[in-house]
């Protein structure tokens, strides 16, 4: 059953890439590369890793495509048109695709226990995890302090793309002030700016009486649900990316209904700001309080008197700082790019 | 004996949402326009998310699950017609007229 689906899916995945190569109204692309992330997400569900699905699903069918729109709306929905076929990279890319091709000849059979991914450190993982951080999720387990230096490094990865974004879009924090609601919305208010359209700039989702109720409603139990994925983690999937996600997709859909203004009253840049320093800070401060507490750098059992309760604290901790950078991060890229739209 | 009439429903259920969603799927693809293809599409989400949602829910029987699948139904039912009048309006602002003509429809080639 598992290689059925996996198969339909997969297909539709290979059809909707050749789609988003094929599209030439980038609007169209944007949202086929919405409908491959969701299906990359359904994908790894089938594949019982609910973690990575609930993290493609979050940032790449729903963030990413807000931003994806938030960059279209400042620059023109049409691909540039090309002439002829370019040889060289029809060459690349047949090249890649049959070394990648060739190379799937050696891989192990599907589901094949005997694979070296299933001998090498896993069992170890499966094993050891009840007695060392006692939590029922082992991917949280591993991510959180097995392998805490690579997620610490994922986290300093976020935190440099979002400064980097800041510094490419320049945003100063009073220049988001204006008649925001939706720069990043797309299809409405982002395409009138394009020459030869009539101008809709005052008609934001303001006037739109239905979404903008429906928005208000949902935002606060958005928020709640990030919340809940952050501090469920430990029992079922989820953990700070995710959650960072979501809380940021609830401030985004604040800054859709009522307008960047107003979102930037509730949670000003300089707050964003702190949630990405504190955030990356909080996560470098735990692994630092390992060493002073007379053990290794992440090393989160001295934390607490008892090994398992402070892998646990550590693992909490992590998690809210990795929360709080993505947050921070995401939402600050979506106001670089708003403010840029309301120039 | 119950066990097997709460199954029988629930597949019942379950075919009738399948076949809503095939219906919307047809509609979507065959519609002339914008707007009749998203009136085509919104029985998948109405009547298909309801009736599979609730034969799932049947299927999960009186768990943590079925709460789950009723907050995800009515978050559905409040969230798909929302973004469907916002397309609708969007589309509108762009420019596609509902015109009831059955000329192919302008959405990408205006």
């Amino acid at each position: 059953m598992t290689i059925l689906f996996g198969v339909f899916l997969l297909t539709l995945l290979v059809i909707t890439a050749i789609a988003v190569v094929r599209a030439e109204n980038l609007f169209v692309a944007v949202m086929l590369l919405g409908i491959f992330s969701l299906l990359i997400a359904a994908n790894f569900f089938v594949l019982n890793a609910a973690d990575v699905a609930l993290t493609e699903a979050a940032v790449g069918a729903g963030i990413s495509t807000v931003l994806f729109l938030g960059a279209l709306a400042l620059t023109n929905e049409r691909e540039r048109p090309h002439r002829g076929t370019r040889w060289l990279s029809v060459a690349v890319v047949t090249s890649a695709a049959l070394v990648l091709m060739y190379a799937t000849f050696d891989k192990p059979a599907f589901g094949d226990p005997n694979a070296p991914v299933q001998l090498h450190v896993s069992p170890w993982y499966l094993e050891m995890t009840p007695h060392l951080i006692d939590i029922p999720n082992v991917v949280t387990a591993v991510l959180g302090s097995f392998r805490g230096y690579d997620t610490l490094g994922e986290v300093f990865v976020v935190f440099t793309a979002g400064i980097g974004v800041m510094f490419l879009l320049s945003a100063g924090p009073a220049s988001g002030a204006g008649n925001g609601p939706g720069s990043g919305q797309g299809s409405g208010p982002g395409r009138p700016k394009l020459p030869g359209r009539k101008s809709y700039a005052g008609i934001g989702l303001r006037d739109h009486l239905i979404p903008r109720i429906v928005g208000r409603m949902l935002v606060p139990f958005i928020l709640l649900f990030g919340l809940y994925v952050q501090f469920h983690g430990k029992y079922g999937p989820g953990g700070g990316f995710q959650a960072g996600a979501l809380i940021a997709a609830s401030f985004i859909l604040y800054a859709l209904v009522e307008g960047e203004s107003r979102t930037l009253q509730a949670l000003p840049q300089k707050a964003l700001t702190g949630l990405m320093v504190g955030g990356a800070l909080l996560y470098g401060s735990v692994g630092l309080a390992g060493i002073f507490l007379g053990s290794n750098f992440l090393d989160y059992s001295v934390l607490a008197s008892n090994p398992v309760k402070g892998q646990q604290l550590g693992i909490l901790l992590i998690e809210a700082g990795v929360g709080m950078t993505v947050t921070g991060v995401l939402l600050s890229i979506f106001h670089a790019f708003a403010a840029r739209g309301t120039d | 004996m119950m066990g097997m009439v709460l199954d029988i429903i629930s597949w019942v259920l379950l075919s009738a949402g399948g076949v809503f969603v095939l219906i919307g799927g047809i509609g979507a693809l065959r519609m002339p326009n914008l707007y009749t293809r998203m009136h085509a599409a919104s029985v998948t989400d109405t009547m298909g998310a309801i009736l599979v949602l609730t034969g799932i829910m049947l299927q999960a029987g009186l768990s943590l699950a079925t709460i789950k699948l009723g907050a995800i139904l009515i978050f559905l039912l409040i969230t798909s017609p929302t973004s469907s009048y916002a397309l609708a309006s969007a589309a509108l602002l762009a420019g596609v007229k509902p015109d009831g003509s059955l000329a192919e429809d302008n959405e990408a080639t205006e």
